[in-house]
């Protein structure tokens, strides 16, 4: 005996039922908060292995310079270059944030913000690359 | 056009605490003055550690011990590692709010969280302040200068 369809009690609402702003999503907005979360995890991992490898300057002079040594490898000093640039655009962004929370302007600017702290997030990395860089790969 | 769906998470009802008292601002406050306070500690943190000088080719035992014989250096590290690990353990907290649905991974994954805080805020402390720059019995060629002085 065919059962007559039941309406699904949760049916998918449509888009015209949902009202929302169109602001953020898969735009700049959301984007630059993924990125936000992003480097913010990374940044954190990386705040407590190096609490742990500088407490072994408590260890031994030796025991440092040994872990320290592994720092200045070709691989590692690409790592910190990435690392950086996590911290920066981290930092940059942040103040963004701070701007589209505090500012009466900043939610309306915070699109052109955006492209404010990716191009000095490029200024900067712009300087601080060759030098490490070379410091990494310079050899002595 | 692109809408957003509505919070998988339920909005508040009966037996759901509706308030946590200020704590939640408070929160929300501390991220943004810290978040100010560490640009500056972090970007002078890395000038003077991986851009002066001969940055990171330099850093060895003799470079930390000659930047914590100055209590200007112990200051500055102590607040970056309290500022840091609330700021960074805090946005965690947030992160695993937002993505572990289920009441026992937050609660695991929260207390895994809080003790990574404790411990490394703990030793990152006593490093600092219990640290000798000149342990006796080491080669000197592996210490500051000032300790043959």
């Amino acid at each position: 005996m065919p059962t007559a369809p039941t309406e699904p009690r949760d049916a998918a609402p449509t888009a015209k039922r949902i009202p929302g702003g169109t602001l953020y999503r898969g735009r700049e907005g959301m984007w630059s908060w993924v990125a936000h979360r992003i480097t913010g995890v990374l940044i954190f991992f990386f705040l407590l292995v190096h609490v742990l490898d500088t407490s072994l300057v408590r260890v031994s002079p030796e025991a440092y310079n040994a872990v320290i040594g592994t720092y200045k490898n070709p691989i590692m000093g690409l790592g910190e270059a990435g690392l950086v640039a996590a911290i920066v655009f981290h930092a940059f962004n942040g103040i963004r944030i701070m701007l589209v929370d505090f500012w009466s302007k900043g939610a309306r600017y915070q699109r052109v913000m955006l492209w404010v702290v990716l191009g000095l997030f490029v200024v900067t990395m712009a300087g601080f690359l060759p030098r490490h860089l070379m410091h990494v790969f310079g050899g002595e | 056009m692109t809408t957003i769906p509505a919070p998988r998470t339920r909005a508040a009802g009966p037996g759901r605490r509706t308030s946590r008292g200020n704590w939640e601002l408070y929160g929300w406050m501390f991220m943004r003055a810290s978040g100010v306070v560490l640009l500056v500690l972090i970007f002078g943190h890395l000038f003077v550690n991986l851009v002066a000088g001969d940055g990171i080719s330099a850093i060895d035992f003799g470079f930390v011990a000659g930047k914590w014989a100055s209590p200007f250096w112990q200051v500055w590290d102590l607040l970056m590692l309290w500022l840091a690990m609330i700021h960074g353990t805090n946005g965690v907290r947030t992160i695993i709010n937002d993505y572990a649905e289920r009441d026992s991974t937050r609660m695991v994954l929260k207390m895994a969280l809080y003790v990574s805080f404790v411990v490394v805020v703990l030793l990152g402390t006593l490093v600092i302040f219990t640290f000798d720059p000149c342990p006796a019995g080491s080669p000197a060629d592996l210490l500051p200068s000032f300790c043959t002085a």
